[in-house]
């Protein structure tokens, strides 16, 4: 996975106090992924944040995947404090956009304005990775990834965040099926998607110190957005 | 006149990494733009806790300049309103900067006269927004915060750092307390917020800032308390942890015993 950090210095509020510099990020880490179906889209997030330097939890349970008002699933990982400052600026556009045309925002729509919104930022970036699921216009599932700095493409699956690249692969394999051996070639169903996601999850914990304690789903159809709570290993 | 041995070498007045004296030549005196960024009182930790009446809160009273215990009296618990309760660590002018914008809000709010009053999570957010809009001008309010209250049945205690990293939770540690003290108030509390009684809120809360006395420098046993309930907030006046140190008699191998 891209790591994209303006500057690497090493920092906390401890040397800071003692006569370095400041720097302006921290990385509160966890994971997010996504699946899209034929008719569905699979959003998912571990809800831990971490200290960002060092081995602290700052606490098991802060969510960071949030349902917008148009039916679509934004997920960040990353700078904690970005990433939500990104949610808040998302939702007052998607609030404007409805007053001005009297309609929800598309996915694909929403999709380019959260690319112009990272890069708006392109010199002094949000430190967050992004993930967006919803339904495309024909009502197919889809999946935006992006960097912290705007670039994004639609995909089948991705795994971002401190995770990201220990699911990825996964996801490459069971969702792609880039090696096809053997492997059915039926479409996913709903309930497959959801235990290859839960699955990854409690993989990806296994090894990331930073995945943890609980793993929320958002499961977006035509019906609307259904959240299911699951626990993960909390050490 | 310099009195730190890390500044006996002449060439060391050009820049020391580890001095933490304020007033030496690599802190910026004098430079006003970069005065924010060098932190000079400073608070440590804080320690927030649920409990079955509502939130609670402890800070020791020590505003340390440099390795120097320079204020012994000094609050860091502030009343915002009637519900909400302001714990600080970090720098303690950015703090009284910060209480006195706070007191501006909840003026202006009450001029208005319509019968509403900003609850905690209003109060939180405020903060927040305006800690992460200061660390993005790169002129952070030097702090480390933590928000307690209990509005309408509701308890709340949430933290915001200076780089506008936010979280609410039942247990709360700011600085080195969260390496020493979020263990202890994770077993003590975590599950139990709705069972805690004050007297035990009370016992946990003295622990932790006594085990943090023992082992952080920038401390004092010197403490204030402040709790949150439906008859809203309550600040304790300062008061002394008993501590013990009769152990060290027995503990051999270093100083000037030799066997």
């Amino acid at each position: 996975m891209d790591s994209f950090l303006p500057v690497q210095v090493s920092w906390t509020p401890q040397t800071a106090a003692s006569g370095s510099d400041f720097y302006p990020y921290t990385n509160n880490a966890g994971t997010v992924a996504g699946i899209s179906g034929g008719d569905f889209c699979v959003m998912a997030a571990d809800t831990r944040q971490s200290f960002g330097v060092g081995y602290l939890i700052n606490t098991r349970y802060q969510p960071k995947m949030f349902k917008l008002s148009n039916g679509s699933v934004l997920g960040t990982s990353g700078f904690y404090a970005d990433g939500l400052t990104l949610i808040k600026r998302i939702n007052q556009r998607l609030e404007w956009y409805k007053h001005a045309h009297d309609k929800e925002m598309s996915t694909p729509a929403l999709a380019q304005l959260l690319s112009i919104t990272l890069y708006s930022k392109r010199f002094f970036p949000y430190y967050a990775r992004v993930l967006l699921g919803g339904l495309d216009l024909e009502g197919h599932g889809v999946v935006y990834g992006y960097d912290s700095i705007g670039s994004y493409e639609p995909c089948l699956a991705r795994a971002t965040g401190s995770g990201g690249s220990l699911i990825q692969p996964f996801l490459d394999n069971q969702i792609y099926r880039k090696t096809p051996l053997g492997i059915l070639q039926a479409p996913h169903t709903l309930d497959q998607v959801k235990a290859v996601m839960r699955d990854s999850f409690t993989s990806a914990t296994e090894r990331d110190i930073q995945t943890g304690d609980y793993l929320e789903l958002f499961i977006i159809t035509a019906q609307g957005v259904d959240v299911e709570k699951y626990d993960l290993r909390k050490d | 006149m310099d009195r730190f041995s890390g500044n006996f070498d002449r060439f060391s007045d050009l820049f020391n990494p580890y001095d933490s004296n304020p007033t030496n030549a690599n802190h910026a005196i004098g430079d006003f733009t970069k005065c924010t960024r060098k932190p000079l009182v400073m608070g440590s930790t804080v320690l927030g806790l649920e409990y079955q009446d509502g939130v609670m809160i402890a800070a020791d009273t020590l505003g340390s300049w440099g390795q120097l215990a320079r204020y012994r009296n000094e609050s860091r618990i502030y009343p915002v309103g009637n519900f909400t309760v302001l714990g600080a660590a970090g720098d303690m002018s950015d703090f009284q900067h910060t209480k006195h914008m706070l007191d501006s809000l909840m003026i202006k709010e009450y001029y208005t006269n319509d019968d509403h009053v900003l609850s905690t999570p209003h109060i939180y957010e405020y903060l927040s927004r305006v800690l992460y809009h200061r660390r993005s001008k790169l002129d952070p309010l030097w702090n480390t915060y933590v928000v307690g209250g209990y509005n309408n049945g509701e308890r709340f205690l949430g933290y915001v750092d200076l780089l506008g990293t936010t979280y609410q939770s039942s247990i709360v540690a700011t600085g080195l307390g969260a390496y020493f003290a979020q263990p202890i108030l994770r077993n003590a509390v975590e599950g139990r917020e709705g069972i805690l009684t004050e007297a035990e809120a009370i016992e946990i809360l003295n622990t932790c800032m006594k085990i943090l006395f023992y082992r952080e420098c920038k401390t004092l046993n010197r403490i204030q308390r402040a709790k949150v309930t439906a008859d809203g907030v309550e600040i304790s006046e300062p008061y002394a942890l008993p501590t013990e140190w009769s152990f060290g008699e027995g503990i051999r191998g270093f100083g000037t015993q030799t066997q």
